[in-house]
């Protein structure tokens, strides 16, 4: 749209955009823990929250005072509120019009409250003319103050007057302040959100402190009182005459050196053992066995855990990573049963990624089409085994799922064949998927229940409905599940085995990885259509999920994000491309090893993760009750 | 009685200690070179934070045999090292502990030492030479004396960043006068040391920056160099901003500030540059707040002093800046009464920097005040000025004397304090009293107040003429230094301005007509200015003239005349040629005038001179004494005009100068009536 219309935009309109721009990228890096969402930040003058004898102009940055009415009427007016408040000398003195009296003055506030979580706020006023007599107020006050006023008079108002120079305190009478203020100069206020206090700045020159203890919640405000008095403000939308920035890296080294020099005294050893432990269970958590054993030694403190189990975490952590999901789920299986029979969404988003990477080429379902790796073949030798013993132990998960007695892999779609080209890449192989043996695979989605319950069960599946994903589900469903029960029975296999297999067919995956050619499956045909056939037993899978636990949008999405790759001829550089980055495989691998830890009765997070999740959510928390030191106690800046 | 019973005691004990010191000093003379290291070493840990034991090894005489071991190439690198260390944790003890060092030539031996290859002794040697020379007691020229060792430093400026950091400091703290900057900048030390400033090393840094502060002060010539030197393609200006940063440790971005404000001073960076105006200076101000340490806030406000003196601009904006003016109030709070009561080490602490705190205040305040009355009323309305002045005049530190003296000499210029504050807290008493016996730099202040407190205007005269300040001042005409003669006659000057006849006969007679014609005789064109000023205010008003010119007029004439003849610039003969002027308007006086032919010829000359000024005070005094009214008025016109006077007149009618011309017409006027 933007694009479209920007030909026929001003040239005014174009600097304005530009501004917009340069305004949104100076906030955000000013005032980086300002969250917009729930504490939107001033932008410009409010024109609903202004007395009206205050004119706004220019994206209500510029601010003039109109006064009300014109010539005779003004003075009646005047004489007629002045008489109501019973104050006759005025009468007398006022009929040179405008702004001899305080009932002439006018304020405005800006959109929004300064959120606490700046920290240090600021914006400044340039002074466009003084008018007849330059009594104009720059500062701050709360919501619901009298606008008829000038900022400072009121309570919960505050201000820096031009005529005298006084700051006024939520009081009639001002203080000698700072210097007096006219046509073209430029006045800053600054809020310090972390000892509550104000300062003024003139022309770039720090005036120092005018107001202590403020309240929070507080709008800048300006306030004018005589014609001709114009005024712009700058939140942002240029750079500030005074080095803001400057005065916020003394803050920020403040209160960063508190943090820092937090006296802990005697608690020294305590600490110490804290810091250790924190120390350590990270390393547990992630697996780096070989490191979390050293620093224990070095520490002499224990690790929890049992060597072989972070073993095999670590084992399967590195095949997630490897993109070698598929051997990460049969390992898994094998090495704590029953825990994906558990967790039907972790199996599901591993199986996704599975498919993920069979698109990529790296998952050894498709590897061993393309690459000769004996050893990881050797040591897998079928992968398929380990699919009936979760289709049979574990029919059902949870009560909910029980009246679907089936697992039932509702790849429904089986049913309408149409065949759009939707993924011409498909298609053309669709018809040999079937014969594929592998295809037995991944069994375990379809339950024991056989084929018949998926024809039956209805397929109310139109998201998914790709035709090309059909599947005839008579032939994948039984020869795997004899196989692979036998196989449950004979092969329980050697850990320490296992892992030695592992490190080497490790090595050879990611070597290879990275010099294959970015073909679809490495760009075999064997391999694309076992590719194929996986998907429509994953969409089976979803089916399946869907009856027994209701309709799922995350997997739905998933699943359909996982498809799209398939749409494009170069998934690689595709709109849903990014799923194919390594870097993906992470956040998998992070919620498999959770639950893994969980299902053996250890924290899912490591407790760092949890101290810097709740460092973390505190500062937000600080946010809302309006500590401002929040601001300069970033997470990150103590994270290297 | 109790001392003496513990003597004994007291002396057993420090037998013990000097013996267990002796075995470690004999172990220096074991003929086995392995087991002196041993005993070098075992020396090092027992020195370290021990300064009894410290003194006593110096006593026990450790330090020949440590410097004649350091010195033996046979003694090997690591012995030679480890006695480096030593001497260098010897040199960290007391003042006394550094001068025994520096008398037994370890500078020269250490210097030496800078010779070797190994670096690691070349380290130690250099930790303990920048030990010796941060001590006050150290005479710097020692550095000087063998011409080869700057540039050999220089040249181990590449080896570590110890080396560095040691040479740095070393440097900064030999480099007093301006010779020492110049024998520094010739051996490159810019060039050598700019890149310093971006070092990894902190301290590096520091100490490069400290260098970089002491080169420039009062230094043009390196000032210059240093606004053009390019640092990782930074200007070095940039890179003291950077430095100058808030959140850079206070040390680093005052010294920056130093560095800047010398830049400044020097002419090497304009007042009005940003880098001044909205960095320097803002941060010096924060210097001066209250949450800096004493030594820093003493530190700000004199490098701020020094960098608004001669800039109103700059005075303006400080005058503003983070409430200044009140911030220095707080600097005359030490001890506070707080810090009496919490601990004594507060109160020690505070007391030793009341001093410091104050005279940094009152310079400060001298600054901001210098040139503008908004700023002076602002200061003087400061909470108690007046009376902490007052105070300070007579404080027993002569630096505080100095600098309240300086402060209120520059409030003084204020035509409004001095009928006011000045008035209501009789300065002048505390003044005069500082002005009987003090050193010649408050002395030159001191008077220099004094001449604006003895204007016409300000209610101080009085009681200042009635305390006896003439003989002072006429005292002052006869010092040695200029600057006081000036002062001196200057006040003078003010005195007669406008006074009654009994003052002017008293500083005639008090000053004497001899010193009076030695000072128009002054080598110094200043006090020769103030001496005609004086003599002009004397020869005021037609009675004191005709009195003056009776009593003193043929000297006076003589004086005129050779002031007239002599080589002077402009002003003077202008100021010589309004005396004649005036002396002209008295009715005796004139005779005086009109019987030297001399003097009437150089009026003459002087009516065509080029210059207007001394035309029209040459016509001026023409004009009066042909002036109508007067008794003998037409023998004077015809003499006059006898003369060829009415000619020149004449001409000067037509002269551009639309005053010149008035004044000439005015005069002929007289002829025609």
């Amino acid at each position: 749209m933007a694009e479209l219309g920007a030909g026929s935009l001003h040239g005014g309109e174009l600097a304005f955009n530009y501004q917009e721009r340069e305004l949104n990228e100076r906030l955000k890096r000013l005032y980086p823990a300002v969250n917009e969402e729930e504490t939107p930040l001033p932008r410009s003058w409010s024109p609903k929250d202004k007395y009206s004898y205050i004119g706004l102009s220019q994206n209500n940055l510029r601010v003039h005072y109109k006064g009300h009415g014109a010539g005779l009427c003004r003075l009646a007016s005047k004489v007629i509120r002045v008489a109501s408040k019973v104050i006759m000398c005025f009468v007398f003195s006022d009929h040179a019009g405008h702004g001899k009296n305080h009932k002439d003055a006018a304020s405005v506030r800006a959109t929004h409250p300064i959120p606490a979580a700046c920290g240090i706020y600021y914006f400044e006023v340039k002074i466009v003319s003084k008018g007849r007599d330059g009594y104009m107020g720059i500062g701050l006050s709360a919501q619901g103050v009298n606008m008829n006023r000038l900022p400072g008079w009121d309570k919960h108002s505050y201000g820096y007057h031009g005529d005298d120079g006084h700051s006024f305190c939520s009081s009639g009478t001002g203080q000698p302040y700072g210097p007096t203020f006219t046509t073209g100069d430029v006045i800053g206020c600054c809020v310090n959100l972390i000892n509550n206090t104000c300062f003024y700045t003139k022309n770039g020159h720090s005036l120092g402190i005018a107001f202590t203890d403020l309240p929070p919640n507080l709008y800048p405000t300006v306030g004018l009182q005589t014609p001709g008095e114009i005024v712009d403000a700058n939140f942002g939308q240029q750079p500030f005459v005074f080095d803001i920035e400057d005065y916020m890296s003394e803050w920020r080294a403040k209160i960063q050196g508190i943090i820092e020099r937090f006296p802990i005294a005697e608690r020294l050893g305590e600490w110490q053992s804290v810091l250790q432990n924190m120390v350590s269970s990270y390393l547990v958590h992630h697996g780096y066995c070989a490191t979390a054993t050293s620093f224990a030694r070095a520490t002499e403190t224990t690790i929890q855990e049992e060597q072989t189990s972070i073993k095999n975490r670590q084992r399967i952590q590195k095949l997630v990573l490897a993109g070698r999901v598929g051997e990460a789920i049969e390992a898994t299986q094998q090495l704590y049963p029953g825990l994906l029979e558990h967790n039907p969404n972790l199996l599901f988003m591993l199986k996704c990624r599975q498919f993920v990477e069979m698109v990529n080429g790296t998952d050894s379902e498709v590897r061993c089409f393309t690459t000769r790796s004996p050893k990881s073949q050797d040591s897998y030798p079928g992968s398929p085994s380990m699919s009936p013993r979760h289709g049979a132990s574990n029919p059902h998960l949870h009560g909910t799922g029980a009246d679907s007695p089936t697992c039932s892999n509702g790849v429904s779609s089986g049913k309408n064949k149409q065949s759009h080209n939707k993924f011409p890449g498909l298609s053309s192989s669709s018809s040999s998927s079937s014969s594929s043996p592998s295809s037995a695979n991944y069994s375990e989605s379809n339950s024991t229940d056989s084929t018949k319950s998926q024809q039956h069960s209805s397929t109310s599946n139109q998201e998914t409905s790709d035709s090309e994903m059909e599947i005839e589900a008579e032939h994948y469903s039984n020869g795997v599940l004899e196989n692979s029960s036998t196989r449950i029975m004979n092969g329980t296999y050697k850990h320490e085995e296992i892992l030695q297999a592992d490190d080497s067919s490790l090595g050879n995956g990611l070597a290879e990885e990275g010099c294959t050619p970015r073909l679809l499956c490495g760009g075999n045909q064997a391999a694309t259509e076992r590719m194929i056939q996986f998907g429509r037993e994953l969409q089976g899978l979803n089916e399946q999920l869907c009856r027994e636990y209701g309709k799922n949008a995350t997997h739905k999405q998933m699943l359909q994000d996982a498809f799209s790759l398939l749409a494009y001829s170069d998934p690689w550089n595709c709109p849903v491309g990014q799923q194919l980055d390594p870097m993906q495989r992470e956040s998998v691998c992070a919620t498999l090893n959770s639950a893994i830890l969980e299902s053996q009765n250890l924290p899912k997070q490591p407790p760092l993760m949890l101290a810097l999740g709740q460092a973390t959510e505190c500062l937000q928390l600080m946010a809302r009750v309006r500590s401002g030191s929040c601001s300069f106690a970033r997470v990150d800046s103590f994270l290297h | 009685m109790a001392c003496l019973l513990e003597a004994p005691l007291r002396i057993s004990v420090l037998s013990e200690v000097t013996a267990s010191s002796r075995h470690y000093v004999d172990r220096l003379f074991d003929p086995d070179p392995q087991k002196v290291l041993l005993g070098v070493i075992d020396m090092k840990n027992a020195v370290i934070g021990n300064n009894k034991q410290k003194a006593n090894l110096i006593v026990l005489g450790a330090v020949p045999r440590l410097l004649y071991l350091l010195q033996q190439d046979s003694s090997g690198a690591e012995l030679r090292t480890e006695c480096a260390v030593v001497l260098g944790s010897l040199a960290m003890g007391t003042e006394n502990n550094v001068k025994s060092l520096v008398d037994c030539h370890i500078i020269p031996a250490l210097l030496q030492g800078l010779l070797s290859q190994d670096l690691k002794f070349i380290e130690a040697c250099l930790r303990c030479l920048r030990t010796v020379f941060i001590s006050t007691v150290t005479p710097v020229q020692l550095l000087y004396t063998d011409a080869a060792v700057i540039p050999h430093l220089m040249s181990l400026l590449s080896r570590s960043r110890r080396t560095q950091e040691y040479i740095c400091q070393i440097f900064s703290h030999c480099c007093k006068t301006p010779d020492h900057q110049t024998i520094l900048y010739n051996h490159g030390a810019i060039q050598n040391i700019a890149h310093l400033l971006i070092s990894f090393s902190y301290k590096v840094q520091m100490q490069a920056l400290k260098c970089f502060s002491v080169l420039a002060y009062e230094n043009p010539q390196v000032s210059m160099t240093l606004v053009n030197v390019l640092v990782d393609g930074e200007l070095l200006s940039q890179v003291f901003v950077r430095m100058m940063q808030r959140d850079k440790p206070i040390e680093m971005q005052l010294t920056a500030a130093k560095c800047l404000t010398y830049m400044c001073r020097a002419g090497a960076i304009r007042t009005d540059d940003n880098c001044i105006v909205l960095k320097t200076l803002p941060c010096l101000v924060r210097m001066c707040s209250k949450e800096r340490l004493l030594e820093e806030r003493v530190d700000g406000a004199e490098t701020l002093a020094y960098l608004i003196e001669p800039d109103v601009e700059l005075q303006r904006i400080a005058s503003i800046t983070d409430h200044l003016i009140a911030m220095l109030a707080d600097y005359f709070k030490y001890p506070s009464s707080v810090s009496a009561i919490t601990d004594i080490k507060r109160l020690d602490h505070d007391l030793k920097h009341a001093h410091e705190l104050r005279q940094a205040a009152f310079k400060l305040y001298a600054s901001l005040g210098a040139n503008d009355e908004d700023i002076r009323k602002k200061i003087i309305e400061t909470e108690n000025m007046m009376d902490r002045i007052v105070s300070g005049l007579s404080e027993s530190s002569i630096k505080v004397r100095l600098a309240a003296v300086r402060c209120l000499h520059s409030l003084s210029r204020s035509v409004q304090q001095l009928r006011t504050s000045f008035q209501d807290h009789a300065v002048w008493k505390p003044l005069m009293k500082l002005l009987q016996n003090a050193p010649e730099e408050v002395l030159v202040m001191a008077s220099s107040t004094l001449c604006n407190l003895l204007l016409e205007f300000s209610p101080s005269k009085e009681p200042i003429l009635e305390s006896g300040a003439i003989d002072l001042l006429c005292s002052l005409t006869q010092s040695e230094s200029p600057a006081l003669r000036v002062n001196g006659i200057w006040a003078l000057m003010n005195m007669a301005f406008q006074a009654e006849q009994k003052i002017k006969m008293d500083i005639l007679r008090a000053l004497s007509t001899e010193q009076l014609f030695r000072l128009l005789s002054d080598p110094d064109v200043n006090v020769l200015m103030k001496t005609l000023g004086l003599l002009r205010n004397l020869l005021s008003t037609r009675p004191h003239i005709n009195q003056i010119m009776s009593s003193h007029g043929k000297q006076i004439m003589q004086a005129v005349t050779l002031i007239l003849e002599g080589e002077h610039n402009i002003e003077v003969k202008e100021q010589t040629l309004c005396i004649l002027a005036n002396i002209a308007d008295g009715t005796t006086a004139k005779d005086l005038i009109m019987i030297n032919d001399d003097i009437l010829q150089k009026i003459k000359y002087y009516m065509g001179h080029s210059n207007v000024k001394l035309q029209l005070a040459a016509t001026f005094c023409i004009s009066n004494l042909i002036w109508n009214e007067e008794d003998g008025s037409q023998e004077r016109q015809d003499r006059l005009r006898e003369m060829g006077f009415v000619d020149i007149l004449h001409k000067l009618t037509q002269s551009a100068d639309p005053s010149l011309c008035d004044r000439a017409k005015t005069a002929m006027q007289q002829y025609l009536a």
